[in-house]
């Protein structure tokens, strides 16, 4: 698992409630199959230029219940296809949580709103602390739970069932 | 000190004494996955060299989402399923057969006091059979496929106390906006729903499927209802003999406790485009509808159809109005077919639909032009929804109030026709 990340700040309107039909809308789920094309079409139904202005490691930012909705794991798979290297929300939905641990996706649960669209952010997922070195400001996160920290570093949920045979998650 | 109903059966599925905040291995009965998530979960799944599941009963996999097949791509995936369930011998329920939700209580194959996960945001709906069920991502539901075990946090519990009895024309699904209207979106995020009390007497196990289904909007995990006679009438009608199931204890601990008196409800409206932000229908009214739908694993059943009809009575569709209906299931479109209701509808100018998801996810059939006002009996609203564009607006309502404002052409109380 890479413990420190560095991007820009992607932000939306709605701010909330962002939910899994506009990561990903239901129309695409059955079109389209291959996740780096899937990709081209993530957040476009709230915000369409996304896809072409994503860069390799950004950041989503957002505020309460991010991936609320559908199970879609289509959802976390595309925004990392996407080149999302971690989302920073205020809380998580859920099946959302668990889907993007198990695809290898780091959510970042604290505070969200000091943070801009277009803010470089250094994301440390070891000590659970997010800086923006242009403005000064370090904040520290909720930790990862235990479990979510062996998912990732196995490299999501089947890699870790391959790895150990079953659940080794203490 | 007493346990809850997620504390039980997480406890003795993984054969310790958890309470919630733990963290346990358990043993699942049953898994399911649709037509929209079980490309990955196959995937994940043969990746782990997958021969047969793990689970107590198995696993299903439903054609349901877009269904019949609308285009060549569906088309591949359709048969994709197939050839899987071939393979493998797991039960295909194909297109017709109807909504996941409706499909797998009818099988038999979920039981009281059981836990059991789906590839489908809705399958807390079996909380209503006192199961313990909830959605998830295509690879969790891989891994409680493959191994027949999955961990869990054993989630706090809110205790929902019913009482008093609903007025005519109100339902199961105003009940359930309204909870949701009071908690939120994320008020029940990683939550346990209790639903309790003599209110339980006013809701029939489709009403129950109907309040478990929605669960899912406050974010909620389970949603388990207690097991009486209501289930069990259920289960021996269908043939099936259901257990004992499970109950909470007395002095289990609850993290909230809400209270519903049924006959203070009123028709209630979700409007556009969040689930949590509910209306009275009355507030509403002259609002112009342009399409109705009837259907859904939320309001796709039986007693939804029979009510449909009873706010009809044989009255036509507004002229210039789409209504379209969509019944839950193979079995209770020939149930409705047997009480006549299906050609009172065709008469009174719907057009319905095979069994499957209809309308709802904007995958095939029945998707409305820009500008258009939808009233629909579904569980979700989000902008965007129903298939192409982000400029439809979708109220959420009982069938009884999209009975009304299909025959008036405008947001209509159903008291009031």
């Amino acid at each position: 698992m890479v413990s420190l990340l560095k991007g820009s700040v992607h932000r939306f309107e709605p701010n909330d409630d962002i939910n899994t039909d506009y990561i990903i809308s239901g129309r695409y789920k059955f079109k389209i199959d291959e996740m780096s094309d899937l990709a081209k079409h993530v957040m476009e139904d709230i915000d369409p230029g996304f896809a072409a202005r994503v860069s390799p490691g950004d950041f989503i930012v957002a505020g309460r219940n991010f991936g609320c909705g559908s199970s879609r794991e289509q959802a976390p798979r595309a925004l990392k296809a996407a080149g999302v290297s971690a989302v920073l929300a205020k809380s998580y939905a859920r099946i959302f949580y668990r889907s993007s641990f198990n695809v290898g996706l780091p959510l970042l649960q604290c505070d969200t709103d000091w943070i801009s669209a277009g803010d470089g952010l250094v994301i440390d997922l070891t000590h659970g602390e997010v800086t923006c070195p242009a403005r000064a400001v370090k904040v520290t996160t909720a930790p990862i739970p235990r479990i979510m920290c062996v998912l990732l570093e196995d490299g999501g949920l089947v890699e870790h069932l391959k790895k150990h045979g079953g659940f080794a998650l203490d | 000190m007493g346990k809850t109903i997620a504390e039980k059966v997480l406890g003795n599925h993984s054969g310790s004494d958890c309470s919630a905040g733990d963290i346990v291995v358990a043993s699942v009965d049953f898994c399911m996955a649709q037509d929209g998530t079980s490309t990955m979960m196959m995937r994940e799944l043969e990746s782990l060299g997958f021969e047969a599941p793990g689970t107590r009963r198995g696993m299903a996999l439903v054609i349901d989402h877009s269904s019949p097949s609308p285009s060549a791509n569906v088309s591949r995936i359709h048969e994709r399923i197939r050839s899987f369930a071939r393979s493998k011998a797991v039960p295909l329920h194909d297109i017709g057969e109807g909504v996941c939700h409706q499909v797998v209580p009818e099988s038999g194959k979920v039981l009281p006091g059981d836990l059991v996960v789906g590839a489908d945001s809705h399958t807390c709906t079996y909380g209503a059979l006192n199961a313990c069920s909830t959605g998830l991502g295509s690879a969790d539901v891989a891994a409680a496929t493959f191994t027949g075990k999955l961990w869990f946090r054993v989630p706090e519990s809110y205790r929902i106390e019913l009482r008093g009895a609903f007025s005519p024309f109100v339902s199961a699904k105003d009940l359930v906006l309204d909870v949701i209207g009071k908690v939120g979106a994320d008020g029940a995020t990683y939550k346990s729903i209790e639903y309790v009390g003599d209110g339980l007497l006013s809701l029939s196990m489709d009403g129950r499927m109907t309040v478990a289904n929605m669960a899912v909007e406050m974010g909620a995990k389970f949603c388990p209802f207690p097991c009486d006679q209501a289930t069990r009438d259920w289960y021996s009608s269908r043939g099936f003999v259901p257990g004992p199931g499970v109950v909470s204890d007395r002095d289990a601990v609850y993290e909230k406790n809400l209270d519903f008196d049924l006959s203070d409800i009123v028709p209630k409206v979700s409007v556009p485009h969040q689930v949590d932000r509910v209306r009275d229908v009355s507030d509403l009214g002259g609002t112009k509808v342009d399409q109705v739908f009837v259907g859904t694993c939320t309001n796709g059943r039986l007693s939804d159809l029979e009510s449909v009809a009873k706010v009809m009575r044989g009255r036509r569709v507004k002229k210039g109005v789409r209504m379209i209906v969509a019944p839950a299931s193979k079995d209770v479109l020939l149930k409705a077919i047997d009480a006549g209701l299906i050609s009172g509808l065709v008469r009174s100018g719907a057009v319905v639909m095979p069994p499957g998801c209809g309308p709802c996810v904007g995958t095939h059939a029945g998707i409305p032009a820009d500008g258009e006002n939808v009233v629909s009996t579904a569980n979700r609203n989000f902008r965007g929804r129903m298939g192409n564009n982000m400029d439809v607006s979708i109220f959420l309502v009982s069938p009884e109030t999209a009975a009304a404002s299909a025959v008036t052409g405008e947001i209509t109380d159903p008291r009031e026709v």
